[in-house]
């Protein structure tokens, strides 16, 4: 049961880093100042998300782990991210998109996890709800402005609907920790489908072409998508270098 | 009222300290020197996040990177602000951005070196940072309203930015003997080029009678830089680290440290383009621009469709 608890910590805190570490590539290089300030805020409540679930986690191991050694010196197949944040950072609409159906993700997520008994879970998903709730609105809106644009901000859309829908299954797949805790994710489909389905129709794009989409599966149980090696090389290059420093 | 007395009405509410509003009446000369430094500042923040993001996906620790983020993302920030306090003087930021990106409008040269280890982090906040809060204090006392209003905020971070420098290094200067030794390979590749932040000796500095005149600066380049050599010097001891100086020695008699010799060919090198990174950050630049223009054509076009739709309804 503890190993379940650990697992699922840190599937939720791997999440959160692996986006934040994705979006912090936009710091500096964003379309237009505001948005670059947006995106970046972004970064920073998924980041501080992924160290509260990562100390959390640390407390569960014990002994001499701490969030820098589960973030910096965990490999590839030990990483429990799901394969949807993972994904290149492509165009804007690519990273707005992936933003949009993970926020909408954890939404229902952390609400549910605000009534979960482990207590610490529940308190950082109520505070994280509140910063979801927000990168909801906000990604929602760009999907609409991008739908909704110019014919080629619509085109850019639908081809980033066509690259990221087929990681969006994983997220409702229960792996065996999120079986052994009884959190299934499964039921949280609906309002997230439905909050999506509607998003996506004001925006003037269409689910029908990808009803029978295969699902990828594999990040939640540590088999990624060939993009995660490059990033933990990139994210873990320092602590690898110089191991056993404080910085 | 002829310009002759206009000129004298204003230089009368510059000596008494009144300070000039976007609307009121101000020299040519004093709105182009304004609009010049002010953008040019703004540049300097948005080039500026360029060479620290080259370390955000690799910084050595979670808390790192989020100082970091964060530390980046005050810069854009501070660019905005900025931004906006130079439209106050009637040119868009538009026109702005497209000044920088042909090579007409300049930012601070010392975003043309680049960022080799983690040390750099710290010691762009503690040097370079340092610099500028040394020009930044001062112009929160410049005579144009809403430049100095911006500033009073910016100070408020940029000082914070230094403190996170200095214990960035700090960190490092009891660390490995490799950390020790990328601490001190950082200051000696900071040193000289942050000196350079407060520009040409006042002998050739060409902008400075005029602007001194009008309080736009109120001190010169260098008076600020021996203000900043004197304060880098007593806090370098606190690392247990040394600047690259043979020359640098505290000076009784004048109660200042003396200094070498600024390389003034690299100086005027880099600001003709020749640094090492000028070429990369300008391309970072226009690339970014260049890649967002459908997105900022997709956001107008959306809000005009919802404007006819309202209209409409």
């Amino acid at each position: 049961m503890q190993q379940a608890l650990l697992d699922y910590t840190l599937y939720l805190a791997d999440s959160a880093l692996i986006l934040g570490q994705r979006n912090s590539a936009w710091c500096g290089h964003g379309p237009v100042l505001e948005q670059d300030i947006a995106i970046t805020n972004i970064t920073l409540d998924v980041i501080g998300q992924a160290r509260s679930l990562y100390q959390y986690a640390a407390q569960l191991k014990g002994g001499e782990t701490t969030e820098d050694t589960l973030a910096y010196l965990r490999n590839e197949r030990d990483y429990k991210n799901c394969l949807l944040v993972e994904q290149p950072n492509g165009d804007w609409g690519q990273t707005i998109l992936r933003q949009f159906f993970f926020s909408c993700f954890q939404r229902e997520l952390y609400t549910q996890l605000t009534k979960e008994k482990d207590a610490t879970l529940a308190a950082i998903a109520t505070k994280s709800l509140k910063e979801v709730n927000y990168h909801c609105r906000w990604s929602s809106e760009w999907v609409l402005r991008l739908g909704d644009g110019t014919p080629e901000s619509h085109t850019r859309l639908v081809t980033a609907l066509e690259n990221l829908w087929p990681y969006t299954g994983e997220l409702f797949k229960a792996a065996d920790y999120e079986i052994a805790l009884g959190l299934d994710p499964a039921p949280l489909h609906k309002n997230w489908f439905s909050t999506v389905q509607s998003t996506l129709e004001e925006a003037t794009l269409s689910l029908a072409p990808l009803t029978s989409c295969y699902m990828q599966l594999g990040g939640k149980t540590g088999v990624h998508s060939e993009e995660l090696g490059y990033i933990l090389t990139d994210l873990q290059y320092m602590q690898r270098t110089y191991p056993g420093c404080d910085w | 009222m002829g310009t002759h007395n206009l000129e004298e009405l204003f230089q009368q509410k510059i000596d008494k300290e009144v300070k000039i509003e976007p609307k009121d009446w101000m020299p040519e000369a004093y709105r182009k020197t304004n609009l010049r430094q002010i953008s040019q500042h703004a540049h300097s923040e948005i080039v500026g996040m360029l060479p620290e993001g080259n370390w955000i996906s690799r910084a050595p620790s979670l808390k790192r990177k989020a100082i970091l983020i964060a530390k980046v993302q005050d810069e854009a920030g501070h660019g905005l602000y900025l931004y906006a306090a130079a439209e106050t003087l009637g040119q868009s930021r538009e026109q702005m951005i497209n000044d920088l990106h042909s090579g007409k409008a300049k930012y601070s040269s010392i975003f043309n070196y680049p960022t080799l280890t983690w040390a750099d982090m710290g010691a762009i906040g503690w040097l370079v940072d340092g610099a500028a809060i040394m020009n930044q204090v001062m112009l929160t006392r410049t005579s144009y309203g809403p430049y100095a209003r911006a500033m009073v905020r910016i100070c408020k971070e940029e000082s914070f930015h230094q403190r996170q420098g200095f214990e960035t290094l700090l960190v490092l200067s009891k660390g490995s003997k490799e950390q020790r030794a990328m601490c001190q390979d950082a200051i000696n590749r900071w040193w000289w080029p942050a000196l350079m932040m407060f520009g040409p000796r006042d002998s050739e500095s060409t902008n400075s009678d005029m602007s001194m005149k009008w309080k736009i600066k109120r001190k010169t380049n260098d008076e600020l830089r021996q203000q900043f050599v004197d304060m880098i010097a007593e806090q370098v001891k606190l690392l247990g680290m040394t600047l690259p100086d043979p020359a640098l020695r505290w000076n009784e008699a004048r109660k200042h440290y003396d200094f070498g010799e600024i390389n003034w060919d690299e100086f005027w090198q880099v600001v003709k383009g020749n640094g090492p990174c000028n070429k990369q950050r300008l391309d970072a630049r226009r690339k970014a621009w260049e890649e967002g223009a459908w997105v900022r054509e997709a956001a107008q076009a959306h809000a005009n469709k919802q404007r006819t739709r309202t209209k409409a309804a």
